[in-house]
């Protein structure tokens, strides 16, 4: 039996509203608001960054986890907003949190599943025993050119995730994974930002990954929805889970808990992740949830998880999600936004 | 001149056709045509399509659709005239056929516009209108339509719910239409709500983008009557015209002049008036285009398009039904293929097809298909035999 046994997720206070973005740009909140269900995103400060996320949430984790960092045998950082283009983030995190020097280090990238590539490694190398712990991380500082569609969700946060044998708060019960080559999202070296393929990212991109992979894992484990406490999937917009879910078969309430998107943004690779921890903050023992995430160019990773008797000792022991989305909001206007997000660019 | 039959439609459901590439469209919409005719082969073919080239980096359609068709070596020639491309290709081929030049001879039309993101489909369409003195200062087809709304508006005191209720009856109609690609019925409240595009033009006021193909099998009468049974569809009248390219060269921008001319040219050589049409498919790219262009064949007086559609006389049930199929607004607008596609709307209501949306003993019907912001018009009149 292989799960998680600490996590963690940590998102930065700033906010900016959706109508503040339409502003600027000219266009109608309202059909962001109530077409895309987004009010307002998670951005960073101009000292955070991918790494410092993941530092804050694997803290957390930690506190969670109660081992030793010395154990951990294994670090991976799934981000599509790594600070370094050649220099991995994974060794500032294995320094900061004491894991070093005996560890093996990579960072992920898979657009927004990055995060649950790195869970669904970390998994299978504990699960193969070559070593005791591992550490998966899916966090961004997601980007959004100026102006575009994106601009109204890419926000950053970050989701940390400790695997591990014994002492499992939630059992990963089955992993499955579903991909194809389909270049619906990308962003090439030496651009700022990434492009999409507009409509194209939904049906054939977004909806089909989803749902092969969700009806996948659901035949491999033989269940159906009605089985499942949560769902979660990626979280590109508060609208594609809610529909995404709806076609699957679950119902509102099942969605709602992992559901963060409209008061957070879309914060890439944390995205499905982040929505797994605010479930795990609210699950109970015997909970069935099952997570999707989905990944640009293209691919889904889907997991079942069996929550623990453990999960209630846990719970408390560090921040939770939703509590650090909702307090402490520190609401900018785009002029900071955009300095914060290095979208004015000064002649050298 | 030999009279010319039309013995066989084809469509195919029309979207946003993501595993389909142009020649897998237009080859199933060309299939369906040849088995609805009955025919064992073509013997000449002519393609409309607008932007191939701009959407999908092909030209050459003439070989390729022919090849993918299996029908080398017969001729064949792909046909432009911007969003009038499938009706030029159309009246082409019945020349061909009257002319005594070819027997059976296939007229499509078709466009993959997906392929590109939206403003690459956006600057291929643009290339319709004026270059050098209408796009270089940044002016849409949105942005043309929404000046012709706005005048006529201040001309005819045509109102906004009048454009709605375009938009209105067309998604009604074509909740009727298996093939359409936007089947959802819509509320004047929803069309005037939804984001605005080009004032007065709001999202809802526009055709959308398109993948699709449309497909027609013409032949000669006598011959028509040896090969099939079904209804003869007789094409009675076939005008073409053309006006200034760019809109502000037009002494008046609330009239189609192109679309006026080819309408009379086809009723002379039918030998009716437009009391005598029994049903419409027109050029619905906006919700005003349709209200000038019914105006301009003279289906309803001039400047009383908004209140005709207002009054129900374009309904489905009205005095002069317009676009039975869902019009470019619900059907799609892959644009060289909505001139022929309108086409097939027309022969299958005439021959009593059309299901739901089936316009008892219609007799008459009339096709318009106009290019740019009416630089071009394509006019053809059927008539059941």
């Amino acid at each position: 039996m292989v799960g998680i046994i600490g996590y963690g997720a940590y998102i930065p206070r700033n906010r900016i509203k959706v109508e503040e973005i339409a502003k600027v740009w000219g266009t109608d909140a309202n059909s962001y608001r109530k077409g895309l269900f987004v009010e307002e995103k998670s951005v960073p400060s101009p000292d955070q960054d991918t790494i410092t996320m993941s530092v804050e949430a694997t803290h957390y984790a930690l506190k969670r986890s109660g081992i030793d960092p010395q154990k951990i045998g294994a670090v991976y950082v799934g981000s599509e907003s790594h600070p370094y283009a050649v220099k991995p983030s994974g060794t500032v995190l294995a320094e900061a949190i004491g894991a070093t020097p005996e560890i093996h280090c990579a960072d992920y990238e898979f657009a927004c599943k990055a995060g649950s590539e790195a869970m669904f490694v970390c998994l299978e190398l504990v699960r193969s025993g070559s070593m005791e712990y591992a550490l998966a991380v899916g966090a961004d500082t997601s980007q959004g050119a100026p102006g575009d569609a994106l601009e109204y969700t890419a926000a950053a946060g970050a989701a940390s995730f400790i695997m591990g044998k014994d002492n499992l708060l939630a059992e990963a019960v089955e992993t499955y994974s579903f991909m194809t080559d389909t270049p619906d999202f990308w962003r090439r070296e030496y651009q700022y930002y990434p492009r999409h393929a507009s409509r194209f990212t939904g049906e054939p991109a977004y909806f089909k990954h989803i749902i092969g992979a969700a009806k996948g894992i659901l035949k491999k484990v033989k269940l159906e929805p009605k089985d499942f406490k949560y769902a979660v999937f990626h979280q590109p917009n508060g609208k594609f889970p809610l529909k995404v879910g709806k076609l699957l078969g679950f119902k509102r309430e099942q969605l709602d808990t992992g559901l963060l998107c409209p008061w957070m943004g879309n914060t890439y690779s944390g995205s499905s992740p982040m929505g797994l921890t605010a479930i795990l903050d609210e699950a109970k023992p015997d909970d069935l949830i099952l997570m999707v995430s989905y990944g640009s160019g293209a691919g889904s990773d889907a997991f079942v998880w069996k929550v623990t008797s453990r999960i209630t000792e846990v719970q408390d022991k560090a921040p939770k999600t939703k509590e650090i989305l909702n307090n402490n909001k520190n609401y900018i206007e785009y002029g900071t936004y955009a300095k914060y997000r290095g979208k004015i660019r000064k002649a050298e | 001149m030999r009279e010319v039959a039309i013995i066989g439609v084809g469509m195919n459901k029309w979207g946003e056709l993501w595993n389909k590439s142009l020649r897998d469209v237009f080859t199933e919409a060309a299939l369906l045509a040849i088995d609805d005719a009955g025919v064992d082969h073509i013997d000449s073919m002519y393609v409309g399509c607008m932007s191939s080239g701009l959407f999908v980096g092909q030209e050459h359609l003439s070989s390729l659709l022919a090849d993918y068709l299996g029908t080398n070596p017969i001729p064949a020639a792909r046909i432009e005239s911007a969003c009038a491309s499938g009706g030029l290709a159309l009246r082409l081929g019945f020349i061909e056929v009257a002319s005594g030049t070819s027997d059976i001879v296939l007229a499509g039309g078709v466009e993959k516009m997906t392929d590109v993101a939206v403003d690459g489909a956006t600057f291929a369409l643009s290339t319709a209108a004026d270059q050098e003195y209408e796009v270089y200062h940044g002016i849409t087809f949105p942005g043309l339509y929404a000046m012709m709304a706005r005048a006529h508006m201040h001309k005819y005191g045509t109102t906004r719910e009048q454009l709605a209720q375009v938009a209105v009856k067309n998604h009604h109609n074509g909740s009727m239409n298996p093939l359409a690609q936007f089947p959802q019925k819509v509320t004047v409240e929803n069309v005037m709500k939804s984001v605005m595009i080009a004032d007065p033009l709001r999202i809802l006021d526009c055709s959308p983008i398109t993948d699709g193909a449309a497909a027609a099998i013409l032949c000669p009468m006598d011959l028509a009557k040896k090969i099939t049974k079904k209804p003869l569809v007789k094409i009675i009248g076939s005008g073409n015209a053309t006006d200034t390219i760019a809109l502000h060269s037009r002494d008046d921008i609330t009239e189609i002049g192109s679309t006026k001319v080819a309408g009379e040219k086809a009723f002379k050589m039918a030998g009716k008036k437009p009391e005598n049409i029994d049903l419409a498919e027109v050029h619905d790219c906006f919700t005003i285009a349709e209200i000038c262009v019914i105006e301009a064949l003279g289906l309803v007086d001039k400047g009383k398009g908004g209140k005709a559609t207002e009054d129900g006389l374009t309904a489905l049930d009205g005095k002069i039904p317009i676009n039975t199929s869902g019009g470019l607004k619900s059907k799609g607008h892959p644009v060289g293929a909505t001139g022929v596609a309108q086409v097939c709307e027309v022969v299958k209501q005439l021959r009593g097809e059309a299901g739901d949306r089936q316009i008892k003993g219609a007799k008459v019907g009339l096709t318009q298909n106009m290019g740019g912001s009416g630089g071009s018009s394509v006019v053809h009149i059927m008539e059941v035999v």
